[in-house]
């Protein structure tokens, strides 16, 4: 392994909220790795931060680098989403107000993590949500 | 297009970030919605939006957005000047509307960003 950081995640801190996955990006960038695979990297950290600031009780986000491939584990401690399969169509939200305030709540987040990765694994119950971000390195 | 032609179109002015008007864009476009702007290409293009809090810069890092511009003569607090000045943004403010900063930078040839194929 290269690299293994986890970070926190406090739900409903808008103030920090992106941090975590600020620090996944500045990490990536020293890394030295390829600028799309940063990109895509960032943009799913970032989806998957604000999803658990928004819609959970908080939790850890855990990267590591190595094997060529970015591993990131997003594990929250509730409430859980019901349905998955209807989290994962666009355009479906439950957000509330004050994240729609600041520009979230599209419906947009967890179809774009998943586009972005090579390997998406999501698991959800009520004592809370697991994603797995898989993507690969070019060699 | 430069962001200084922007400049000049959109009658806009430098709030903070980066200074460099040099800089080039290649596309644009217009969101208030941050997943919206996540999900489509981020190649040097410049956003447009009504949204002036800390995520639309964060949005612009994780993205590589090279210029924001906040329509209708929104102003962001220090906070998220400073954010800005730190990641290297151009962040302009014009009084037009978003309909009107968008028109008049599609009629100048700026091409609209396109959404990654699914
Ligand atoms: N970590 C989570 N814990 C609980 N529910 C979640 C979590 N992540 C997503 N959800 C649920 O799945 C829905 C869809 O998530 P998704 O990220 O696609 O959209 P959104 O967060 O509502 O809006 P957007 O991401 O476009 O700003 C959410 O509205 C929420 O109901
Ligand atoms: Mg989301």
């Amino acid at each position: 392994m290269i690299f293994t950081e986890t970070y926190t995640v406090v739900p409903r801190d808008y103030v920090i909220a992106g941090d975590a996955s600020r620090k996944i990006k500045q990490i990536l960038k020293k890394i030295g790795l390829d600028a799309d695979v940063v990109r895509k990297a960032s943009i799913a950290a970032y989806e998957a931060e604000i999803n658990m600031v928004i819609h959970s009780y908080g939790g850890t986000i855990t990267l590591e680098v190595g094997e060529g491939r970015i591993r990131m584990v997003c594990v929250d401690t509730g409430p859980g989403i019901e349905d998955i399969d209807k989290a994962m169509q666009e355009g479906y939200s439950t957000a509330d107000e004050e994240a729609q305030a600041i520009g979230f709540g599209a419906g947009m987040g967890l179809p774009n993590i998943k586009f972005n990765s090579d390997e998406f694994n999501i698991t959800s119950s009520k004592a809370g949500t697991t994603l797995e971000i898989i993507i690969n390195l070019p060699d | 297009m430069k962001v200084k032609e922007i400049i000049e179109i959109l009658n806009a002015e430098i709030l903070c970030g980066n200074q460099d008007t040099d800089i080039e864009v290649n596309s644009a476009c217009g969101a208030d919605l941050m997943s919206d702007v996540l999900a489509f290409v981020k190649d040097a293009c410049v956003l447009l939006t009504g949204q002036i809090n800390q995520q639309v810069i964060i949005t612009a890092e994780m993205m590589d957005v090279s210029c924001i511009v906040f329509v209708r003569g929104k102003r962001p607090n220090t906070d998220v000047c400073n954010l800005a000045d730190e990641i290297g943004t151009v962040v302009l403010t014009t009084e037009m509307t978003m309909f009107e900063a968008c028109g008049r930078l599609y009629a100048s040839g700026l091409a609209p960003t396109k959404r990654v194929e699914r």
